[in-house]
């Protein structure tokens, strides 16, 4: 399989920078000592057991989760020290796409569309709006999904659509929560697809969270695996695929 | 044979029964710390309320939507209620009233009755189910499937779209639906007087308002705000702080209606005091 690591659209000037992290749930210690760095236009997957504090360590970049010591640096600013003013400015260049695709239930797929791009691109007119979400609609497939309800559609649309929802309002870095998982193979696919699409036209940086090596193959620059709260590797495919360690062989075996 | 020891016998006595009181004693503390805690959170809760209500990009067009939520899609439910409320209280009173000779008495004591106290009660009460679970399932459910941490990520303060617009809606709506229930329970009251006896509209209704004063409607009508309130806050703060599992959902729901109509009972019980040192 083709491995993305020699994209040279990647440029050595690190977009996220996380040093030593460490983040408890009461006497639960999830994230122990995490540090990486994420460079521009470059995608990392970050690997890694369910329950071991993947989805913890995507929610403190965005400032959902505060953590207990460590430092965040996003876009050169340091997310602990941001006012809530400067939080959601700086969230406005993120986007991140949740594991059950968050889509609000009681709004339209265009009302889920026009909700963040009213609130965050204030400028644009009517039209503009419009223009845009029928834009992002046909790129994830889904241009007549328009008028639907949440309701009415299946898990992999639902998908697209939280997809089309984060990308609307034009973000430098993407965090993606688990994208593939409870989907069936092609739509999967079709989720790596995009996924790729999107750092190719939108020129973003990406973390991507998930469990799925063959998700991981299809989207990554780099990988990155977590365990017992700590990075335990960080390379390339090639590098993992070279492995003999047990975790990393079962991870890959699988 | 083992010798009876009175020293051991009661040192095993004191320590079984000292452990004992001190873990009844832990788990008292405990539970008045939990209480304090949850005590502290509503405040804070409130206070927040309160604070993003008088901040900056009120979200009027999300208020004007629960306004209608809350207020229109309400009134079948409280139409009917309000009328049986009349029908009911007027079937029962008559023939204790005419035992007395005071059936003339009638529209004046029902119109009362339901302009101070179970117009406004009874209303609440529909409110707190209808309004009150719907507001603590549905902020539950957004909380469980994590739409409110997606509002949050696109930069929009979900305690001022979510909460605050509900909560003044509600503070809104409810005196409303309680001002029409009690019209509809006049109403109903005057067909309950017309099934065994026969009098004209125009006649009940002037017997009917010759007996309410001012002071029966501001107090009902300002208790009726508080009411609005209770029911907002607390449905949308059982809501709000839901689990994570789907399992709180319901237990958000289910929450929000009891505490909200225990509430209700308690702010009248607090109102009725007031006003009678008022009246006084």
């Amino acid at each position: 399989m083709k491995t993305n690591q020699t994209d040279t659209s990647i440029i050595d000037k690190p977009v996220i920078e996380i040093k030593n992290l460490k983040k408890s749930f009461g006497q639960q210690e999830v994230l122990k000592d995490v540090s990486l760095t994420v460079n521009n236009g470059e995608n990392i997957a970050v690997l890694g057991k369910s329950g071991i504090g993947k989805s913890v360590l995507i929610q403190c970049i965005v400032g959902l989760l505060i953590p207990d010591s460590g430092s965040i640096m996003v876009l050169d600013e340091n997310v602990a020290s941001l006012s809530r003013k400067e939080l959601n400015v700086l969230r406005q260049k993120i986007g991140f796409l949740f594991q059950s695709g968050a889509l609000y239930d009681s709004m339209t797929v265009k009302q889920n569309l026009v909700f963040p791009l009213r609130r965050i691109k204030k400028d644009l007119t009517e039209k503009e709006i419009d223009e845009k979400v029928n834009d992002v609609l046909e790129n994830v497939g889904l241009a007549d999904a328009l008028n639907k309800m949440p309701s009415q559609l299946s898990g992999g649309m639902r998908k697209r659509i939280s997809l089309a929802r984060t990308i609307v309002v034009d973000p430098m870095i993407m965090l993606y929560d688990e994208p593939t998982t409870g989907l069936d193979p092609v739509t999967s696919d079709e989720i790596s697809s995009l996924i790729k699409e999107i750092q190719k036209k939108y020129k973003t940086s990406s973390i991507i969270i998930t469990h799925d090596i063959k998700c991981a193959r299809n989207t990554a620059n780099r990988l990155i695996m977590l365990s017992d709260g700590e990075v335990f590797k960080e390379g390339t495919l090639e590098d993992f695929d070279n492995s003999t360690d047990p975790l990393i062989k079962s991870f890959f075996q699988a | 044979m083992k010798k009876f020891n009175p020293v051991i016998k009661v040192k095993g006595f004191a320590t079984k029964h000292s452990i004992t009181l001190s873990e009844k004693t832990l788990a008292k503390k405990e539970a008045a710390s939990n209480f304090l805690t949850d005590l502290a959170d509503v405040m804070l809760f409130i206070l927040r309320i309160i604070r993003e209500t008088f901040s900056r990009d009120f979200e009027f067009r999300e208020f004007f939507r629960q306004c209608f939520q809350i207020g229109y899609k309400s009134l079948p439910l409280v139409s009917i209620t309000g009328a049986i409320m009349g029908l009911v209280l007027t079937i029962q009173s008559r023939p204790v009233l005419i035992n007395f000779g005071a059936v003339t008495m009638l529209p004046g004591m029902v119109a009362v009755s339901l302009i101070r106290e179970m117009g406004p009660v009874i209303t609440a009460l529909i409110c707190a189910g209808k309004i009150g679970s719907g507001m603590g399932a549905e902020l539950g459910s957004m909380k469980v499937t994590e739409q409110i941490d997606a509002m949050e990520v696109s930069s929009t303060n979900p305690m001022r779209f979510l909460v605050v617009t509900r909560v003044l809606a509600a503070t809104l709506m409810v005196p409303l639906l309680i001002l029409y229930a009690d019209a509809l329970g006049i109403f109903g009251s005057w067909a309950g007087a017309n099934i065994k006896g026969d009098v004209s509209f125009v006649l009940f209704f002037n017997q009917a308002f010759s007996h309410v004063h001012f002071m029966d409607l501001l107090p009902a009508v300002i208790k009726s705000f508080f009411f609005g309130a209770v029911i907002g806050v607390v449905g949308c703060y059982k809501g709000y702080n839901a689990g994570r599992g789907t399992e709180s959902v319901g237990v958000a729901a289910n929450s929000a209606v009891v505490l909200a109509s225990l509430l209700v009972i308690i702010v009248d019980m607090i109102a009725v005091q007031i006003t009678d040192m008022m009246v006084k």
